[in-house]
């Protein structure tokens, strides 16, 4: 039996009544040891903010592994979440970071931009993963776009600017052919906020419109 | 519109995820005048879906109360409006039931006005009504609120712009594939044919699917009006994920 599929509509102007969580942009509670903040501006065609969107993220543990059923690599996999970073080339994980369900780490993040279009999330940095083809996917967040104006979410993905050489061999990165492009989709560590401060702003629309897939 | 999609991950057994060719409205739409600083003008990019996209967020109960499947019980006294039933399950497209899933709604009070701060509509704020609910489906998937049916408002899209009345749905699914934000509407709205975000819908049967169903089974005596709409987020492929039948 195939049914159907359910069409999107936009979230409009008022997902403020129904979204945001006073939780939400805490993957990890703050002060978790390892903490990240990733954040920036949400813009649209004519570089305004856009103060009524709606950022979730979602992402691996450290260690690569997600607290989900589909996450295969486990018991008897020749990878096992848990491995850590021995199992996996460029993986980010920190010694004793936290696991999934062991530290508190919820994986999903969700922030509401603010009056100056501003979003912001606190997580730890996501672990390689085994990707296409046994090619190694540098580590990324996945990254959803609600917002007034948009029929569908969007979806990109954040990388980290530090990964050079994970990123070099990331099969998404590579598949996106122009640099300034494929720069769209890398994080810059914020100026002068620490090194566990990233900033990643999305564009739109416009000349520098960030990288949006299909999945 | 079906663009080519990269290998799937060798070596990993991952399910994926049916691509919505069709389904959903285009971004670039532009009597709905929102979108046009804010959606995309390159062609999206297509993604294999790896493991963070065939994983996705398992949370909720921990952030529901039996408080919030009931929108009428909240605050002092009753809302104004007409009591409304409205229930439905949640499935993928196999039609298999999506259990334990957090459904998140929003809508507009029975005079077409949001609790919201830039709602400027010039119609009552109810102090009886916030209008945001949130529910887990059961281990059927089914959901059900108890809410008022909201009304039908003015928003500036164009001269003597109406939106039909709607309700506003958030589905997560099981992956991050199947996340999912739409809106309920009533059935037999006269405002249908003026609205571009209903109609930016593509194919007049799938906009159908946007609409609940009266239901008099559903209805409770002396009490409210009862509708019934099912939710189907993406399904998986039916080839991939049985390893028995070989992988590859």
């Amino acid at each position: 039996m195939r049914l159907l599929l359910t069409p999107s509509q936009t979230v409009g102007p008022f997902l403020a009544i129904g979204l945001p969580w006073p939780d939400g942009p805490f993957a990890v509670p703050e002060g978790t040891a390892g903490a990240i903040s990733i954040g920036g501006l949400v813009l649209d065609g004519a570089g305004e903010p856009v103060t009524d969107a709606l950022i979730e993220t979602w992402q691996a543990a450290p260690d690569g592994s997600f607290a989900h059923p589909d996450d295969v690599r486990g018991p008897g996999a020749a990878w096992q979440p848990g491995a850590g970073a021995a199992a996996l080339p460029g993986a980010g994980a920190e010694p004793g970071a936290a696991l999934p369900g062991t530290g508190g780490f919820r994986g999903f993040g969700r922030c509401a931009t603010d009056r100056e279009g501003l979003y912001r999330i606190i997580t730890l940095r996501p672990g390689a993963l085994p990707g296409a083809d046994g090619r190694t996917e540098a580590p990324h967040i996945d990254v959803s776009v609600f917002a007034r104006g948009l029929l569908d979410r969007v979806v990109t993905r954040i990388y980290f600017p530090d990964e050079t050489a994970a990123n070099a061999a990331d099969p998404v990165l590579a598949a996106i052919t122009a640099d300034d492009r494929r720069a769209t989709l890398i994080a810059a560590a914020a100026p002068g906020a620490g090194p566990g401060a990233f900033r990643f702003d999305i564009r739109l629309q416009g000349g520098r419109e960030t990288v949006f897939f299909d999945v | 519109m079906s663009t080519e999609v990269p290998a799937p991950p060798a070596g990993l057994i991952l399910p994926s995820y049916q691509r919505p060719a069709g389904v959903h409205p285009p971004l670039d739409t532009p009597g709905y005048r929102s979108s046009l600083l804010r959606a995309p003008k390159r062609p999206l990019v297509p993604l294999a879906q790896g493991l963070t996209e065939v994983t996705g967020p398992l949370l909720g109960a921990e952030r529901v109360t039996a408080a919030d499947t009931d929108l009428t019980t909240r605050h002092g006294g009753q809302p104004l409006g007409e009591r409304i039933i409205l229930t439905g399950r949640v499935l993928d497209s196999g039609g298999r039931p999506v259990p334990d899933t957090l459904v998140e709604i929003w809508q507009a009070n029975a005079s077409g006005r949001y609790a919201h701060r830039v709602d400027d509509h010039d119609a009552p704020l109810d102090p009886n009504f916030d209008g945001a609910g949130r529910c887990m489906t059961d281990s059927g998937g089914r959901y059900r609120f108890i809410t008022i049916k909201p009304g039908a408002y003015p928003w500036k899209n164009h001269l003597n712009a109406w939106r039909p009345a709607h309700v506003h749905f958030s589905l997560f699914g099981r992956a991050f594939t199947q996340r999912l934000i739409t809106q309920m509407y009533f059935p037999g709205d006269p405002l249908f044919a003026q609205d571009p975000i209903f109609n930016s819908v593509p194919d007049p049967k799938a906009r159908e699917r946007l609409i609940a169903r009266f239901d008099l089974g559903l209805t409770q005596p002396e009490w409210a009006l009862g509708y019934e709409w099912d939710i189907v987020l993406r399904g998986r492929d039916a080839t991939a994920f049985e390893p028995e039948e070989g992988q590859q």
